[in-house]
This record gives structure tokens, sequence and C-alpha cells, in this order.
């Protein structure tokens, strides 16, 4: 019989620490899959954050550096004014990303930074125990805004697609989800033509995934991807905001 | 050796960082070492190299950090405030072993402080300055060539240690111009890397990270950075005496405190007090068996532009045999030679029945 599907050979036969439910486990396996498919497993370095995702490297089988919170899109740089032909990722939460990192993002995107992000937005802060993040909804409930995030003390979402989107440097920016195997394939097909803008210089290229934590949202698995469908994706609507088409360039 | 030209210490150091084989720097802007990163921006690209201005020294030394795990010969500099900025950077590149030249021309805080020269981040510099426990060898150049001298140096010890090095001038040093002699060009070849992140091509998975959550494992990589650091106290101490051996009295001072102090020990010897100079030049490790070693030191006159940091070292150099003394300034005010001349007859009056004359 033939096989049909298997593991990819970038993602090591090693048990997952993440918890039961969690997506990190879906979106390293469609950087693996990209990365493998366009035959870049040896000249690819990602860049691993702080939090949950902080050992990705024991799960993905590339070169990988551990950045300080938030400041991946420096650290990744760094390693592509060294080494210009690699392809350097790097991944990032949003705690990581959108508060602590907010400037080391929206420079590496000015400056057009031929770099590719993985933004993995769970609108939590998953790692440090359920904190309410920039991308925490209003009303959202989280260990420090017991009661629901509150406009008023806290401030909006911050949506980073949007945001990033009106810098010139970026070249390709896409939000997608890991709710339904139809979302899933979109956002292996998206994280594939981020690498590809990058393979082809083009700049700064991001793909921000819509993901849930079912442990830090009080959830079952299923019902955060019920929660992720219902209430993320009004607040994050999925799409391309932005491709090298209507770059300028 | 090439001919002797004129150059401003700031100038100086990233010529000599380039010919140190240099080919990364990342800065942000700030008085008094902006004509570092300027001088950068230009050169670099001249020899194939890259000149980023980072949107803050924050994300400067994580620049820092990307470049030399991808294998970089890579270097940023600052001033006080900035470098402040800059421990997190240092402490993970400590963590993960990673080696880089940061230069920090000091001025006066604390805080925004002023953009005169001072001494003031002594403390900040040999004790580790983030968190975590950790040391970096920290020169302490006094002249525009020492900074060129130390600048190459520190390139090979920063990749000899795996370990930042520090270079710690002021802002007097940076603006200084004084004739220099530059090495020639470096054209390598360095040191191999087998630990960087340059892709696998083949072989196994690189990994630079400073987490490892197991105590025992943590602790056992404590033990091994604690081992280089002792390997540093027995190998990379540097200071200078100046004056004859006999002397009773030692003033202590480096970078251009020093300078300023050889001028008053001098005059100080000339009026017949039997002075010295002793001159760390690696403030980390402290040059502590020189101060222990001066056969007729009875007393310690330590001179800085702070309130009193280096003095905590000569203090525990001299463990109680001799007093100690200090003089310092703050703020950006630089102590003038007469004012030190002052204090040594001060410190010569409290001797005198002990068998000094001054």
């Amino acid at each position: 019989m033939d096989k049909v599907f298997s593991r990819p050979r970038s993602i090591k036969d090693t048990l997952m620490h993440y918890c039961p439910g969690c997506t990190h486990g879906i979106v390293h396996r469609l950087i693996a899959e990209a990365v493998e498919d366009m035959g870049l497993e040896d000249t690819t370095i990602g860049i691993a954050p702080v939090g949950c995702a902080v050992f990705a490297y024991n799960y993905l089988d590339f070169d990988f550096i551990q950045a300080a919170h938030g400041r991946a899109p420096a650290v990744a740089t760094g390693v592509k004014r060294v080494l210009p032909e690699h392809t350097v990722f790097t991944y990032q939460g949003d705690g990581d990303l959108a508060a602590i990192g907010t400037a080391e993002i929206v420079h590496a995107a000015m400056r057009g930074e031929n770099i590719t992000v993985i933004f993995v937005n769970n609108a939590i802060y998953g790692m440090t125990g359920g904190q309410m993040a920039p991308t925490t909804l209003v009303g959202q409930r989280s260990t420090t805004c017991q009661k629901g995030r509150e406009a008023k003390v806290s401030g909006y979402p911050i949506r980073v697609s949007e945001m990033l989107s009106q810098l010139d440097g970026a070249c390709y920016i896409e939000r997608v989800a890991c709710d339904t195997p139809a979302h899933v394939r979109a956002a292996g097909k998206a994280i594939r033509k981020a690498f590809s803008a990058q393979v082809e210089e083009r700049g700064f290229s991001m793909v921000e995934v819509v993901a849930t934590c079912s442990t830090n949202w009080g959830m079952n698995p299923q019902e955060a991807l019920v929660w992720l469908k219902e209430n993320m994706l009004p607040a994050y609507p999925l799409g391309v905001y932005k491709s090298w088409k209507d770059a300028g360039s | 050796m090439a001919d002797v030209t004129l150059a401003v210490g700031n100038e100086a150091i990233a010529e000599a960082a380039i010919r140190a084989g240099c080919r990364y720097f990342f800065g942000y802007p700030i008085t008094p070492q902006n004509e570092l990163p300027e001088y950068m921006s230009k050169r670099l690209p001249e020899v194939g190299g890259v000149f980023v201005q980072a949107e803050s020294e924050v994300a400067a030394i994580n620049m820092v950090f990307g470049a030399s795990a991808a294998g970089g010969r890579v270097m940023t500099s600052s001033s006080s405030p900035g470098v402040s900025l800059k421990q997190e950077g240092i402490s993970y590149m400590v963590g993960a072993e990673l080696p880089c030249v940061i230069v920090n021309m000091m001025r006066a805080g604390p805080g925004l402080g002023g953009i005169q020269p001072a001494q003031s981040d002594y403390y900040q510099a040999t004790r580790g300055g983030g968190h975590g426990d950790y040391r970096c060898l920290v020169y302490a150049p006094a002249s525009v060539q020492e900074m060129v001298d130390l600048t190459g140096l520190s390139f090979q010890k920063a990749d000899e240690y795996r370990n930042p090095v520090i270079i710690l001038g002021d802002g007097m040093l940076g603006q200084m111009m004084e004739p220099v002699q530059f090495p020639e060009m470096v054209q390598g070849p360095f040191p191999e890397k087998p630990w960087a992140t340059t892709g696998r091509k083949g072989g196994p998975q690189r990994v630079v990270t400073s987490i490892n959550l197991q105590p025992d494992e943590l602790y056992q990589h404590n033990l091994k950075l604690q081992a280089k650091y002792d390997d540093m106290k027995n190998r990379e101490t540097r200071s200078e005496v100046w004056g004859p051996r006999d002397a009773e009295i030692y003033v202590v001072a480096y970078g251009t405190m020093a300078r300023i102090c050889q001028a008053a020990v001098g005059r100080a010897r000339e009026e017949g007090i039997p002075c010295g100079l002793v001159r760390p030049i690696t403030l980390w490790p402290f040059p502590d068996k020189i101060l222990e070693g001066l056969p007729c030191a009875r007393a310690f006159l330590a001179v800085e532009m702070s309130m009193g940091q280096m003095v905590d070292d000569v203090r525990l150099a001299v463990c109680g045999k001799a007093p100690v003394h200090f003089f310092g300034r703050a703020g950006g005010v630089v102590p003038k030679p007469g004012e030190i001349l002052e204090e040594i007859r001060k410190v010569a009056r409290s001797l005198e029945g002990g068998g000094l004359d001054g």
C-alpha cells in the first residue's frame, strides 16, 4: 500500500511539550512542509521567541537561535545581514510581537528587512499563565483582566496585519487561521508564499495565524476552535492585507 | 605599521575595528560617540561590510546577537544611557556564548545626565551589568593609540573566549585627537566557529540559545562560564605602573583620569613625595596582584570621574594592608592636576611620622 501521509522530515520524531489541543503543532508542521517543499532545509535559520514556542528548535530540524522577548526581528536582521542568501524566519506570539517587541517588528517591516515572520496570535499570553495580551479582545477574560478586557482601562486590540501592511517595506502580509482543514491548507499556502517572497528578495513578509490557547482560555480544544471562529475571526478578518503586486515595487 | 596619522578617538576605534576584520556594525546615535557609527556607515560598505542604524540600542544589541550567532565579526558602540539599554542583550550574549565588541564612551549620569566625560559606569561594566551572574573582559584605554591597539585585541579575545568584550572609554577619549599608527588590514583566517548558525548544509542542527530550564544543567553551564572567567583572570589582566617601584603612595586611576593623574604624580615627585601611579588597563579582571606586589606601598589614592566605584576594587586588592583614599568628581566635572596633587599631599601628611617626609 502506498504511503500517502507522513511526518515531514524537518519535524523531529519527539514528544512535543505543547498542551493538548494547542495549534503550535499545526503551525510548526506547515513551516516544515513549506521549507521542505521549497528545498530550503539546509539554508533556513529560525528565530525562536520567548513564550510557549521558545523550544521550537526541539521540533523543527533547522538551525535555530533563541531570542530575547520581542527581539526576534532584530536578531533576524543581524542574521540576514551576515547571511543574505539564507532564509531567515521568526516565530513569534502576540505578547512577544505586539507588546514588548512592537518597535522591533515595526522597524524590521519599515526597513523592508528580507525576512519572514510567522506570527501566532492566540489573544493571550500562554507560557506565563494567561495574562492579557495586546491582542486580547475587549470583554475577553484573562488573569490580568478577570472581568474581561475593558477598553477604558487597557485599550483596544492591536490588529498587527492591518498596521504593518501600511508600511512600504512590507511586501506580503496575510492573516490566516488554523481552526478548520480548509483554513489550515490556506495557512500553508500563505506560509509558502511568504517564504517565496523572501527567496525572491522582495522584502518583509509576515503571516499572522489566528490560533487557540485552550488551556488559558479555559476551554476544551473543540470549544476553543468554536470560540476562535465566533470571536476572533470577526475581530481579526482573514485575508491578504498586502501582496508585492501592489507594493509599488 | 603604516605611517603616523592624526585621528579622533571614536573614528580611530572604528578604523581599527575594520582593520581587525569587523564587517558588521549595528548602533543607535548618542553623544559623545557619534563619530564612531558615522565613520562606520561610510567605511563599512567600502570593505563589503554592513552598517545598520537600529531603531534603539535594544534592537542594535540584538542585531549584534543575530550577526554574531551567524558567525559575523560584529561590533556596537554607545554611551552610558544607551549602554544601559544594551544590558539585556549583553546578558543574553554571555548566556549564549556569543563574541562581540561593545564600546562605551561614558558620559555623566545617572539618568539622561549630561554629555561630558565620566567614569560612572564602572560597576555596570565590571559587575556584569545585566541580569544573571556573568563577567565581560573590560579594557580601559588611555590614549587614541591604545584605543586602536585594544580594539584589535578585543576582537581576538571575544572570539577566543566566546564572550562580549567591552572597551570602556569616556567622552574625552572619544573626542580627543592624537597621532596614531594603525595596523595593517587583517585578512584572516579568523577562528573557526563550528557553533555558528549558518544553516545545516546537510550536517546536524545548530542551536544558539541561553535558556535552560533544568537547574542542574544551568548550574553546570554557569560553572563552565565561571571557569572561563577564571581563565581570563589568570591570563588577561593588564596594567601599567608608572614611576619607580619604591614609591610609598600610589595613585590608582584608569583611562582619561590616569593621564591627568600622571601630571599630578610628576609634580608630587618633584616636591619629594615618593609617589607612583598604577593604571589598570583591564578593569575586569582587575589587576589586584599588581597592587599586592608593590613592595613599599603604604597608602593608595583612587582617583575617578565618579563618586567612587573602582576604589572598591582597590580596597579588595589591598585587603586592609594599607589605607585606601579616594578622590572623585562626577557629573562631567574633570578633576584638575592641581586638585589631585593636593590630595596626594594630604595622603602624604597622613603618613607623616611613619617615615615619610612629604
